[in-house]
């Protein structure tokens, strides 16, 4: 009697407790496992519906000229060299200001008011939507940049690569200058003060000490504003023109990746159009992943090391 | 002599490939303090957390033997209620930051879900605060959060919680090595009180403190129980020489 | 020769200075230029009546863009419905399970979706949901903003848990808590304000979101607030009225983006203001 009463107790205490245990961990279980399903089925459905153009053009859609919907041929060698341009102009134009931003804030000033209203800045600017960005460029940056072409006798157009650029460099230098600052943050005092001991000025502490050592980490900030370049879409596809011709210079009209994307998906009719679209943000995935990969293990990198 | 509260037979733990513990057997009295003492690493607290299987936490920890609680097998209940029966206070003061002084001290009714009346509460949590020797610092700022308090103060204030509890057995790991020397002797006086109301097993590393607070002392080397018995005799005439060593700092 | 060097050394080190600051303040600029042409152009048309009203037809003074006010909050609150209890629990997961090949591949796959173009979120919640269900809707442009907030959320909820420490859990479990009551009772609310900072940073980032929308939510020039139909959005509106060639949409669009830029920027300022203030101590 006493013993059956006492299982009875045991019984219950165990089934009372472990459901809500194992459901609770089962949740956590299945959210963790969604992440996968999640990415997995972006992946598989890109690849899906891109078929229909991978098993028409193959490796003629990377280099083929033309992109044309009227004939239904799809190559996306002109919008390849377009996101290459543009991606790699706007870097150009953001390294001495987001490299200027990371020394300054990393080394000559770290605390003070101006610094923190520099850094608020900063902030502020990485919070704007790109929508904003894209609609000042269209309306601000735009005419400045016409006038400038006139000055320069070349078609004045306004949009087209130079102004994306432009646009693009502003959207990135506050993500490279905030992990620059970081990096430089990093840099050990003593390896500074060794350097100071020895009567070197600041400039050369900065050249000879904290740049080299902060070099890899600096590269993948940029890397990783490449992948932001290469990615973004709003502020491009306002200012660059959306034409799919192989770009004669930096002022001509072009298209990205992501433009003709933003551009072309709600109208494109036909399942060779849609799919070439779709195949194009395969790519645009696949390019964008890997350089992300590469910049966040280099910094993973550095922060241990450090 | 009454029966022991807790019975710990041929007890072995390891993690994965390691054996932490070897065939440790001992009897633990009931309104007594037992001290665990020996170098650091040589398994005292190892011991003290499977009582109350805070092991079980680590991923590849494995077991064998038996722990009896009033002669019922600790190891055969849910871990919760084992935990239930026996509080423990840690290295580290860690009141729950988010928690005033008072859900501090009831926080093992609140987190179970156990409802109780307001006065019962107010009740437990003068009783608990008392016999921790808090009250009369704390009792005018019972809703401020925990983690103003001073480390030593924060300390009682876990004693308290795990007063609370009314466990059978109140394990203390190291509870003294994060505070300054007032707040250890604080505590130690403390320790002293509170052993004629529950029984006590602390971990230290200091033997001094393991003379002055304990009527029993464990010493534990290398995961074995090398001698156990009443302090004073362990203390004045060891039988082991290994123990002998470690009294006069020949090692640890 | 030796002094003239170091003179040279002393020149060249305030020089670079000089560089780097002018530089530094350089790139603030064009912040003041885009604050100070959206508050120019966007305060004269903001009164009441823009902020309640329906767009007018073209060539009609006035009108609001009250429809996409509503659009934008539609739309964030189903994308928050969607990604905050995923987020939050596959946060607690990782913080739990540190290790393991679950974990790692859990992470990668975060990473992974927290660096990925939102066009192309725009194009998977588009074969998702649009297609399917073969209307344009707000509830495909929630999915697509979900899936843009979730890395987010995610990253910061395992952060946060892992900065508490472990002492806090084991006080928990100690007391004969049951592990669930343990995390949800005493880990949770320890990294509360953490999470929260999360999930504001998280909607201010996709508030501002076209790309997604575009083939998703699609845009509506008239209120609505089935989730099932198009609905339009403060981004989406911008981008509409900016490409138009009539002037009375600029003005509209410029409205727009100065309700949207505060909104977003005031998100982050409470989000930034919520990690100094409610900082919990240990």
């Amino acid at each position: 009697m006493y013993n059956t009463g006492q299982s009875a107790v045991k019984k219950t205490g165990f089934q009372l407790l472990p459901p809500a245990e194992t459901v609770f961990r089962g949740f956590l279980y299945g959210a963790a496992v969604c992440m996968i399903l999640l990415l997995v089925g972006i992946f598989l459905t890109l690849l899906v519906y891109s078929f229909p153009s991978i098993r028409e053009f193959g490796l003629r859609f990377l280099y083929g000229k033309t992109w044309d919907p009227v004939t239904e041929e799809f190559g996306t060698l002109p919008i390849l060299i377009g996101t290459i341009i543009t991606s790699f102009l706007s870097l150009a134009i953001s390294i001495p200001f987001s490299l200027s931003l990371s020394i300054y804030l990393g080394e000559y000033s770290t605390k003070g008011t101006v610094a923190s209203l520099l850094q608020g800045a900063i902030e502020l600017l990485a919070g704007i939507p790109s929508i904003i960005y894209g609609f000042w460029g269209l309306f601000i940056l735009v005419p400045i940049v016409r006038s400038i072409e006139t000055a320069l006798g070349v078609p004045p157009l306004g949009v087209g690569i130079f102004a994306s650029s432009l646009v693009l460099s502003i959207m990135i230098i506050p993500y490279s200058a905030s992990l620059g600052r970081e990096v430089i943050r990093l840099v050990p005092d003593e390896l500074k003060e060794a350097a100071y001991s020895l009567g070197a000025t600041r400039f050369e502490v900065i050249r000879k000490i904290i740049l080299p050592y902060v070099i890899s980490g600096i590269t993948a900030g940029n890397l990783l504003s490449l992948g932001r370049a290469i990615g973004e879409t709003m502020a491009v596809t306002m200012v660059i023109g959306n034409a799919n011709f192989i770009p004669t210079s930096i002022f001509a009209p072009a298209n990205t990746m992501a433009s003709v994307i933003a551009n072309e998906f709600t109208e494109a009719t036909g399942t060779l159009y849609v799919s070439s679209l779709i195949e194009t943000g395969l790519l645009l995935f696949i390019v964008t992943m890997i350089i992300n990969m590469v910049g966040k293990q280099i910094i993973k990198k550095m922060s241990v090391q450090v | 002599m009454e029966s022991p509260v807790l019975k710990v037979e041929s007890f072995c733990a390891s993690f994965g490939e390691h054996n932490v513990l070897k065939n440790i057997t001992l009897d633990v009295t009931q309104n007594k303090l037992t001290a665990m003492m020996g170098p650091s690493g040589c398994g005292k607290t190892t011991l003290v957390r499977c009582i109350n299987r805070m092991h079980e936490l680590i991923p590849n920890a494995s077991v064998s033997g038996k722990m009896l609680l009033h002669n019922e097998d600790l190891y055969a209940m849910s871990p919760i209620i084992a935990r239930r029966k026996i509080g423990m206070v840690f290295q580290r003061p860690n009141p729950f930051p988010t928690m005033t002084i008072y859900d501090n001290v009831i926080a093992g009714y609140k987190l179970n879900g156990v409802k109780k009346s307001r006065e019962e509460f107010d009740k437990i949590v003068e009783e608990s605060l008392r016999r921790a020797a808090l009250w009369d610092e704390v009792k005018n700022v019972l809703y401020r959060k925990g983690t103003f308090l001073s480390g030593g103060q924060q300390q009682r204030l876990c004693i308290a919680r795990a007063l609370a509890m009314r466990p059978e057995i109140l394990l203390l790991d190291e509870p003294t090595s994060a505070l300054d020397p007032k707040s250890t002797s604080h505590i130690e006086e403390l320790m002293i009180e509170l052993k004629e109301t529950v029984t006590i097993i602390l971990v230290t590393h200091n033997i001094a403190q393991a003379a002055r607070t304990s009527d029993f002392t464990a010493f534990i080397y290398l995961g074995e129980l090398v001698e156990f018995g009443p302090t004073q005799k362990l203390f004045t005439v060891p039988k082991d020489k290994r123990t002998e060593e470690y009294l006069t700092g020949k090692f640890g | 020769m030796e002094t003239e060097n170091l003179f040279f050394r002393i020149f060249k080190d305030r020089l670079f200075k000089l560089v780097v600051i002018v530089f530094s303040f350089a790139s603030s600029l064009p912040l003041l230029f885009i604050l100070f042409y959206i508050f120019k152009n966007g305060i004269a048309v903001i009164n009441w009546q823009f902020l309640t009203q329906l767009p007018k037809p073209v060539g009609e003074v006035g009108g609001g863009i009250s429809n996409a006010i509503v659009g934008t909050a539609i739309l964030i609150i189903l994308s928050s419905i969607c990604s905050i209890p995923l987020g939050i629990c596959t946060g607690i997961y990782l913080s739990e399970h540190r290790t393991g090949k679950l974990s790692y591949a859990v992470r990668l796959c975060v990473e992974i979706l927290q660096g990925m173009p939102s066009i192309v979120i725009g194009i998977i919640a588009y074969m998702w949901i649009v297609m399917p269900l073969r209307t344009f809707s707000a509830f495909s442009g929630g999915i697509a903003l979900a899936i843009m907030m979730l890395p987010i959320i995610v990253r910061s909820t395992e952060e946060t848990l892992k900065l508490i420490p472990d002492s806090l859990k084991e006080a928990s479990l100690a007391l004969g808590v049951p592990y669930y009551k343990t995390i949800l009772k005493v880990i949770v609310p320890a990294g509360l304000s953490g999470i929260v900072t999360a999930v504001i940073i998280s909607i201010a980032r996709v508030a501002g979101e076209t790309a997604p929308l575009l083939f998703t939510a699609f845009g509506n020039p008239f209120m609505n607030v089935n989730i099932s139909k198009p609905v339009n959005a403060l981004p989406l509106l911008i981008f509409n009225y900016a490409a138009s060639p009539y002037p009375e949409w600029h003005a509209l669009a410029w409205g727009a983006s100065l309700v949207l830029a505060v909104f977003v920027l005031t998100l982050n300022f409470f989000a930034k203001m919520m990690t100094k203030k409610w900082k919990v101590q240990f």
